[in-house]
């Protein structure tokens, strides 16, 4: 099996589906004709220019560049994160939490994975690095997002009780203990939903995408299941450390329900 | 001195207030709403960030940890928050049983109200419940924000009567807010009022 190139024609071929699309939108008076072709148009620039990005990276294992790469990807996921919060933590926090919690779960089981299982080397060619961060960063920072949205929110809505508990002589950890559990564990439900329906729903993107390169399906099966342990167990890394710094920022050190430090 | 002193405490609407109650004096509090009264009660309790001091029987507030101090200066809320299914489960572990059922009928419910959910409890029932689990934790210093606000007569004078009883029996200072000009002069004790941020003797 080789992999089978694609010219500017058969993109343009593929191309031409979203412009019908758009021409469909347009007739049926949907409205949503001019964000479909800016998000054409923004896809195909934006991965043209990472493609383009990647083959300079990956021609030259240059740790400054791969650095200043994984630190552009590390910003924007927690950017990502930040406008996903309806009740953000103010000033660098509400950054700060994300990018914290990002950087120790998706980084920490990205080496793990380079270093000990796939045994790369040196560990930072970026053929393998760059991907599987991007992988990492993606998912985890959706549980992030999630979890940390679940628990400001909750706390907000229940300041009540939270404050009630308080003054019953109740710990800022035993006051805020039923909203950290719910607020973790929605994080995690997308990723293990994920793991159980793979396969029989859809074949998972990695998967799809390798088979379609030429990768014996087998050989693709088990990068996938590798792809999706790591970015469980990143993604539970990551949901816990923001779950724990994000609740205790609620409270101050005379342990009183701080809202004014969210926006 | 055993009892309940403030020191220069200032919340974000009254600036530098110093008060004193004796173990088992009785202050009733009043003035407009939006004076700052409730918020004066949450700054003892340390549930928002002030200036100032506390001192509790000679304790200051800063020697001890938060929840320690919560539950000995018991705020009681004017509107009362529940986060389990039924009453019992917000009792705190240690209550023994004599004490409870006692306070319970003081209340007007028998020990079978530790099953009732929480849905189930109308606004004056709740109140009368959240000052038995607030009495519960033994406060030596009560804050009550209209305690009586949504009572019947009936009710009324048994939270009344459990108030009087309990700053007796433990020689509690009882800082009460109160909208009640008849409650202030049945119960007798010092009354105070908040004017222009400031804290004045009632005439």
């Amino acid at each position: 099996m080789s992999l089978i190139y694609l010219s500017a024609w058969d993109l343009a071929l593929a191309s031409g589906l979203v412009l019908l699309l758009a021409a469909l939108s347009w007739r049926l008076h949907l409205g949503v004709e001019r964000q479909v072709l800016i998000a054409a148009l923004r896809s195909t620039v934006q991965l043209m220019l990472i493609g383009l990005v990647l083959k300079q990276l990956f021609a030259q294992t240059h740790l400054t560049l791969i650095g200043l790469m994984v630190l552009i990807m590390l910003s924007v996921a927690s950017w990502e994160v930040r406008n996903r919060q309806k009740r953000r933590y103010t000033g660098m926090w509400g950054y700060g939490i994300g990018a914290l919690s990002l950087f120790v779960s998706s980084f920490s089981v990205t080496l793990l994975a380079l270093m000990i299982i796939i045994r790369v080397n040196p560990w930072y060619q970026p053929q393998y690095l760059i991907p599987l961060l991007g992988m990492m960063l993606g998912n985890t920072m959706s549980g992030v997002a999630i979890a940390l949205d679940h628990l400001t929110r909750q706390a907000w809505e229940a300041r009540g009780c939270i404050e009630a508990r308080l003054l019953l002589g109740a710990t800022w950890e035993e006051a805020i203990t039923g909203i950290r559990r719910d607020a973790l564990r929605s994080g995690l439900i997308p990723i293990v939903n994920a793991m159980a329906a793979a396969g029989l729903v859809s074949l998972p993107g990695m998967m799809t995408g390798q088979i379609l390169a030429g990768s014996p399906p087998l050989e693709a099966a088990k990068y996938q299941l590798l792809i999706m342990f790591l970015i469980s167990a990143g993604t539970g890394l990551g949901t816990v450390a923001a779950v724990w710094i994000g609740s205790r920022r609620l409270f101050d050190e005379r342990q009183r329900l701080r809202l004014d430090r969210l926006v | 001195m055993a009892g309940l002193r403030l020191e220069g405490l200032s919340t974000a609407l009254l600036r530098d207030i110093h008060l004193t109650l004796a173990a088992g004096e009785r202050l009733f509090l009043s003035g407009a709403s939006g004076s700052g009264k409730s918020l004066l009660l949450r700054a003892i309790a340390d549930l928002d960030p002030h200036h100032g001091e506390v001192w509790l029987d000679d304790i200051p507030r800063s020697r001890l940890p938060p929840p320690e101090w919560r539950r000995r200066v018991g705020l009681l809320p004017s509107e009362s928050h529940w986060w389990a299914k039924t009453v019992g489960e917000h009792w705190p572990a240690s209550t023994t049983h004599l004490k409870l059922e006692r306070l319970l009928s003081m209340l007007g419910f028998d020990t079978g109200v530790r099953d009732w959910p929480i849905t189930r409890l109308s606004t004056g029932e709740r109140q009368r419940l959240a000052l038995a689990r607030l009495l519960l934790n033994q406060p030596q210093a009560l804050l009550l924000d209209e305690a009586t606000a949504h009572l019947d007569p009936v009710n009324r004078s048994r939270v009344e009567t459990v108030l009087e009883d309990y700053g007796n029996a433990y020689s509690a200072a009882l800082l009460w807010v109160s909208h009640d000009p008849e409650q202030r002069a049945r119960l007798g004790g010092r009354r105070l009022v908040i004017r222009k941020s400031r804290l004045e003797p009632e005439t």
